[in-house]
């Protein structure tokens, strides 16, 4: 256990609230850690919703403040559902996740927590991930009508399409994105620390040597 | 076009059926690009559909294609009435998992200017809360304040609204004295006289008891159940402040209280929010009074460029300050969930780090979303005119809601 030296929010003490967790919930939990001041749990996709009612109804995580989407597309399972916990008379907070693939859905928490609906609605908005009895999951932040999800890692950052007010059309019409430079995307990676790629004229170094 | 109206069996009066509007998305009183359609039966409010997204900008998204230190000023662009405060979720994430000791100098700057984003903030909203409600003098004597604010910033930083102040370790750079002076001279005279003047007008005003006093009430369960925080959550009763409970940085030297409602009305939401102009008074002549002096950047220099004076003498600080603004700096993989109480709530930033320089995800967890999802059941029975003071008393800018 390293020394806390940042300044970030304090919580009530961790000791012992992983093993009571991982007590309770049994072998539903398919992960468990605590690293840089955080508790997280991975647990199985089809029992979130009995896992999120048990956390809130035995363990006192009474609000659901948040329901982050992560793409990971390398996984056979590429999406993460991510679901930060608040215990207001424990002070305690918990993430917990579960993982997903574009066609499996997660059930929907929005039976525990009405404020649930929002931030699914955004997951399935971003990611596409889909939500299993959310009655609502319309699209909530890109535009009506938009097509993909556009916070999938290979959803190109300027998009596929561009907006723009036709004076002959009298309105607004989309057409496809035109950049007149070229996106700079810089690569980071130390020339000391090996790029995985061949130096324009130094073929050679790869190549059958003479 | 025609259309024929029923008689009502029992009082013989002409029935109408619902009809659908849309406040919004370009109403002033939507503080923003907000489009609500109503269902009303007359005028009472049926059904509200929040429609947000309008002012979606993928903050995140482009997060994910900046250095952690590049990506800071998007910041200061989603709550655009509070730049410091969300700057600050995003630093001590930063932190915590570097895990870098911030200087005592800079924790105090730190509260100290996030306090004054408060005071700001609740400046802009009060005042544009009591206008939607019909009275337009105290806005003005409250911009009066506010403009204040803003020139503090400015002395600060340099910017009056996007600071990019706050940085991981510390601060950018430190204040000048006088600065500091002005505004402990500042707190003594000119905030209270303006902002209690201001307040005269509104407080016992009975046109602005009329308006919103028992308008959109919430129990402690459902303030509980919609997630709601800040000045929502302690107007419902609960004694909730993440500055209190779970506090950062100097939070836990400061002697301040947290206000909270009584009814759980937007009557109380607002008058937490006077109150807590007060408070973040308090605390920071507290912070003005207990100030060290020292560095206000952490000397790690991994994280944190050095001085410009070092660097033109030093190869060393050269290498550092030429790595840290090109590559920037590589954060140990892991992932956090780090939230603080924001003028207007919880602001949390869930950050993914795979150990590269740049942000892997940065969820970012707005306050106004889970407000906003409420104004459905806080509006419904009650009049068209009250969904203004009820958004009022909400506080929600969309640069934060639609990210």
């Amino acid at each position: 256990m390293t020394k806390v030296l940042h300044s970030a929010p304090r919580y009530a003490s961790f000791e012992g609230v992983l093993d009571s967790l991982l007590s309770r919930l049994g072998d539903v939990i398919v992960a468990s850690k605590e690293e840089h001041g955080e508790i997280v749990l991975t647990v199985k996709r089809d029992e979130i919703e009995n896992v999120l009612r048990t956390l809130r109804d035995k363990e006192q995580f009474q609000q659901l403040m948040d329901i982050a989407g992560v793409d990971y597309p390398s996984r056979a399972e590429r999406f993460e559902v991510v679901y930060c916990l608040l215990s207001v008379t424990r002070n305690l907070r918990l993430i917990v996740k579960v993982s997903t693939d574009e066609a499996t859905p997660v059930p929907t928490v929005t039976t525990l927590w009405p404020n649930a609906g929002w931030y699914e609605r955004e997951a399935y908005d971003l990611y596409g991930v889909l939500f299993a009895g959310n009655t609502d999951l319309r699209r909530i932040l890109t535009d009506y009508g938009f097509q993909g999800h556009p916070f999938r890692k290979d959803f190109p950052l300027t998009g596929y399409v561009e907006l723009r007010y036709s004076e002959e059309d009298q309105r607004v019409v989309y057409e496809p994105v035109r950049l007149a430079q070229d996106l700079r995307q810089f690569d980071y990676q130390s020339p000391w620390e090996g790029p995985h790629y061949v130096l324009p004229g130094d073929e050679k170094a790869e190549g059958p040597k003479v | 076009m025609s259309f024929t109206l029923e008689e009502s069996p029992t009082t013989g009066d002409e029935v109408i059926s619902n009809y659908t509007i849309n406040f919004g998305p370009q109403h002033p009183a939507a503080h923003g690009v907000l489009r609500m359609v109503m269902e009303l039966d007359g005028e009472i409010i049926e059904r509200i559909d929040p429609h947000i997204g309008l002012l979606h900008r993928g903050t995140e998204k482009l997060i994910e294609y900046k250095t952690y230190l590049q990506a800071l000023p998007y910041f200061d662009r989603l709550d655009y009435c509070s730049p410091l405060a969300m700057e600050y979720s995003y630093v001590l994430a930063i932190e915590k998992l570097l895990n870098v000791e911030v200087p005592l100098r800079a924790q105090y700057l730190r509260v100290l200017f996030a306090e004054l984003t408060r005071i700001c903030n609740h400046m802009l909203n009060i005042g544009s809360h009591v206008m939607d409600v019909g009275a337009m003098t105290p806005n003005l004597w409250l911009f009066e304040i506010r403009e204040d604010c803003l020139t503090f910033f400015e002395r600060a930083s340099g910017a009056r609204m996007h600071s990019a102040w706050f940085r991981p370790g510390g601060v950018h750079q430190d204040v000048p004295l006088k600065l500091l002076t002005d505004i402990a001279d500042w707190l003594d005279t000119r905030l209270p006289e303006l902002f209690d003047d201001a307040m005269s007008l509104v407080v016992d005003n009975r046109i602005f008891k009329q308006r919103n006093v028992d308008i959109a009430l919430v129990s402690k369960e459902d303030a509980l159940a919609w997630g709601f925080s800040g000045p929502m959550i302690r107007g419902a009763g609960i004694p909730w402040d993440i500055r209190k409970a779970q506090p950062y940085d100097v939070y836990d030297r400061m002697d301040f209280e947290i206000p909270v409602g009584t009814n759980s009305d937007c009557y109380d939401r607002m008058m937490v929010r006077v109150e807590e102009v007060r408070q973040s008074a308090r605390i920071m002549k507290q912070c003005l009074e207990q100030m060290p002096e020292g560095p206000v950047l952490t000397s790690d220099r991994k994280v944190a460029p050095p001085k410009r004076g070092e660097m033109k003498s030093s190869m060393e600080s050269l290498i550092h300050h030429f790595k840290l603004y090109t590559e920037g700096f590589h954060v140990p993989a892991g992932e956090v969930y780090v939230a603080t109480e924001s003028p207007k709530g919880e602001f949390g930033v869930y950050l993914v780090s795979d150990g590269t320089n740049k942000p892997y995800r940065c969820k970012i967890r707005p306050t106004a979303f889970s407000h906003l999802q409420a104004m459905d059941f806080m509006s419904k029975g009650h009049m068209l005119p009250d969904a203004t003071a009820i958004l009022g008393a909400i506080d929600v800018v969309f640069g934060e809601c639609d990210r």
